[in-house]
């Protein structure tokens, strides 16, 4: 089979602008086909990277935003599996002017601070700015992103102003860590805020962060925190990181169809734009098709190297495509969407292998009609064609 | 002197395989870029009809949405004896003091759960929201746990349907009846006693925000003017109109990806069109020539071409707004708010929209016939007509 290689490959480049038009077209195409089905693999398809896989999130069963009392955390510290336990409260809060949606980062207020570390292992920060941090009641961390975006060094002041809660924070930058996600955050003893709160809020929380002691026994504590509060005034929902972040992405909308329905609309388009190549190319060499029976090739052969060249340049088309999107897979990691996002890696073989296979399944779909009809076509009636 | 439209048009049939195929491939290119539209313009039709211009929502300084507001009970006794609210029939000031948060509740979308908004509120709150009427069962009493769900809600989440208890706070609560809001956003609320929703969350002095009714528009103005100079209030007063204009702002990412997504298949089709375009000049180098000598200059073999290339994508332009009008115009789905919570609102593809649809084709079917078109105009006529 594989001696037809040159031809195909010599009919591929007879038209060399239609089959750039068609690479570059079908590349484009391609591109977007990645990103998403990256996205997609990321968010739907992707297991939880090993520090994600020990850690659960305990909130109010009634929602997100409704508190949970702070005296469970030493009620669920007793939950055999759990190794450490950490309450989390999103801040919100104005940073100089809250209508500019630059301004916006996420603000967390944790408790204890030195567990901070210990439960999200994968946020790196040197030893000396960590003692800091845990020492100074009114200091912060924040992710290398944000002390990029504005220009934030060690010793610098931020004030936030607070909304939910009440008072004015002034917080000194006492840390700056990385992470191998989007790190547009901040993170800020919570005890500073309690000193100010009223006597029925400094008993409550938003969520407990928790790390077990290995990923095995993650579904075991998280039914045994759940159960432990079933009944009781304020039940809680525990569930792992990964699903925690996913319904973050929920509230934007119904994800997965939108998703699914933009793949299909952009697989059915570069199916059509390949087809019509290929019908194309094929009519213009209907008398060369005779021209090739005559000289012995059979209607398999034919069938064959049509198919072969669409496919040539179907694939040669998603491989571009492919490399295109990891450029942009890139920038989605970094937008603000990649703070929910599970790590998206820039090259993933499950994503190349799909894109690959899709421009190879594409290929033999859109050629198939053409290549078919030449295939049967009679020596003399395609020698007859005026074409 | 014009080649006639006609010969473009006989063109385009004669490869009708070709052409279909083509004006297919922008028909869902610009089926896309509708979808994007039609969802933000049914979003913005919902909140531009949520809303009453002599309303005013009262809230915390600082917060720009009643769901991070606070707002306590002795705040409240402060403004709602403000100058300028307007009286209900039994002389009471029409001020509603109300708490606003998110409940979760599985949905057909979600088996895990939307956040959808529940809120709180006292008799008058209803009564200053003429808008709404209860389509099935009836309103809730004070001091039950009884709710009243808006419209979507009741499609959307199997679970509160009448007759359903939904459970939160500390204890089920009766769905005694559904609410039909119009076209507005509190089809995607749900309604309760204020003083029974506060006491379940452990809310019953600090609640979220208020809303106030002036007695007309110039009191409107002068009323949020008044309120937000109040330094003893310190508060944040907007027109209920304004503040659901700026919900606007949670489309933000979907438009986004929108643009995004129709750019990117914009560029693949236009190549697309290209590529048939430059297989009509090919086959058609004899029919050039002869057109030449005919005496139509190259100015009008150009443009006829160009012609031809727009045509195309027109076509392929009135498909895709076929194809979003019938797929989606009317359709229900709901994308998450500022609020935290789910707003829920329909497809609406207008006519602006498939407009704009056929013109962004056109555009695409421009770039692609530029180049192709050019080539036609350029060849010799002998030796156009040379070729086979």
């Amino acid at each position: 089979m594989f001696r037809y290689l040159p031809l195909i490959v010599k009919n591929c480049w007879r038209n060399r602008r239609r089959t750039t038009l068609t690479i570059v077209s079908i590349g484009v195409s391609m591109c977007l086909l990645g990103v998403l089905i990256a996205v997609y693999h990321a968010l739907y398809l992707s297991d939880a990277t090993p520090d994600q896989a020990m850690r659960v999130v305990t909130r109010n069963r009634i929602s997100l935003t409704v508190p949970i009392p702070l005296f469970y955390r030493d009620r669920i510290r007793q939950v055999p599996g759990v190794k450490e336990i950490m309450s989390s409260q999103w801040f919100n809060g104005v940073y100089k002017d809250a209508r500019d949606p630059k301004n916006f980062f996420a603000r967390f207020g944790v408790d204890p601070p030195d567990k901070l570390f210990t439960i999200y292992g994968e946020l790196k920060i040197p030893e000396d700015q960590k003692q800091a941090f845990i020492r100074d009641r009114t200091g912060t961390v924040i992710g290398r992103d944000l002390a990029n975006k504005f220009n934030f060094h060690l010793g610098d002041r931020i004030t936030l102003i607070g909304d939910i809660y009440p008072g004015t924070l002034e917080l000194t930058v006492r840390g700056i860590f990385d992470s191998p996600r989007q790190s547009e955050m901040l993170y800020f003893n919570w005890a500073y805020v309690r000193e100010g709160l009223s006597e029925s809020r400094k008993g409550e929380v938003g969520t407990f962060d928790i790390l077990c002691d290995d990923a095995g026994v993650v579904p075991r504590v998280a039914n045994a925190i759940d159960d432990g509060f079933r009944n009781s005034p304020v039940e809680t929902r525990t569930e792992t990181e990964q699903a925690f972040l996913r319904s973050f992405v929920g509230m934007l909308g119904n994800v997965k169809l939108f998703l699914i329905s933009i793949c299909a609309a952009v697989m059915f388009t570069i199916l059509l734009v390949s087809g019509n190549t290929m019908a194309m190319s094929v009519r213009e060499r209907v008398r060369e098709v005779g021209v090739l029976k005559t000289l012995g090739f059979t209607g398999g052969n034919i069938l064959f190297i049509i198919l072969g060249e669409a496919c040539a340049i179907s694939i040669a088309g998603g491989a571009i495509g492919f490399l295109l999107s990891t450029f942009l897979t890139g920038g989605v990691k970094k937008s603000p969407a990649g703070m929910f996002l599970p790590p998206i890696q820039r090259f993933d073989p499950s994503v190349a292998s799909a894109c690959i296979l899709v421009a190879l399944g594409i290929g033999l779909i859109s050629s198939f009609i053409p290549a078919w009809n030449a295939s049967r076509t009679t020596i003399v009636e395609a020698l007859r064609s005026t074409d | 002197m014009a080649i006639p439209v006609t010969y473009n048009l006989r063109n385009l049939v004669v490869r009708k395989t070709t052409t279909l195929m083509t004006a297919l491939g922008i028909a869902l290119t610009v089926a896309v870029l509708l979808a994007m539209m039609a969802l933000l313009a049914g979003l913005r039709a919902t909140l531009s009809a949520s809303g009453d211009p002599l309303q005013i929502v009262v809230m915390r300084k600082g917060s720009e949405s009643e769901l991070v507001s606070n707002f306590t009970r002795t705040q409240f006794q402060d403004l709602k004896f403000k100058v300028g609210i307007a009286r209900a029939r039994n002389g009471d000031p029409m001020a509603s003091l109300e708490v606003v948060t998110v409940i979760n509740l599985p949905s057909l979308d979600a088996p895990d759960g939307n956040n959808v908004t529940l809120r709180g509120l006292s008799p008058i709150g209803v009564e200053m929201r003429p808008g709404l009427k209860i389509s099935a069962g009836r309103w809730f009493e004070t001091g039950k746990r009884q709710v009243v769900v808006g419209k979507s809600i009741a499609q959307r989440y199997p679970g509160a349907a009448l007759g359903k208890r939904l459970t939160f706070g500390r204890g089920d609560w009766d769905v005694v009846g559904v609410m039909d809001a119009g076209q507005t956003a509190q089809n995607s609320e749900i309604f309760a006693d204020l003083n029974q929703v506060s006491s379940d969350l452990q809310r019953e002095d600090v609640l979220s925000s208020a809303l106030v009714r002036a007695t007309d528009t110039v009191t409107a103005a002068a009323l949020v003017k008044s309120i937000n100079d109040d330094q003893r209030l310190n508060m944040n007063a907007v027109s209920e109109k304004e503040y659901y204009a700026l919900q606007t702002v949670s489309a933000r990412p979907i438009e986004f990806l929108g643009v995004f997504v129709s750019i990117i298949m914009a560029i693949g089709s236009s190549f697309a069109a290209m590529n048939t375009m430059y297989a009509a000049v090919a086959r058609r180098a004899r029919e050039i020539g002869t057109l030449r000598v005919l005496g139509f200059s190259r100015g009008s073999i150009l443009f006829s071409f160009f012609l031809e290339s727009v045509l195309l994508a027109g076509l392929g332009g009135v498909l895709g707004c076929l194809l979003a009008f019938f797929a989606l115009n009317g359709k229900a789905t709901g994308i998450g708010s500022t609020t935290f919570s789910e707003l829920a609102f329909a497809f609406r593809v207008t006519p602006q929209i498939m407009l704009a649809g056929i013109l962004f084709a056109t555009i695409l079917g421009a770039v692609g016939g530029l180049f192709p078109a050019r080539m036609a105009a350029r060849k010799e006529i002998l030796v156009a007509l040379r070729e086979v």
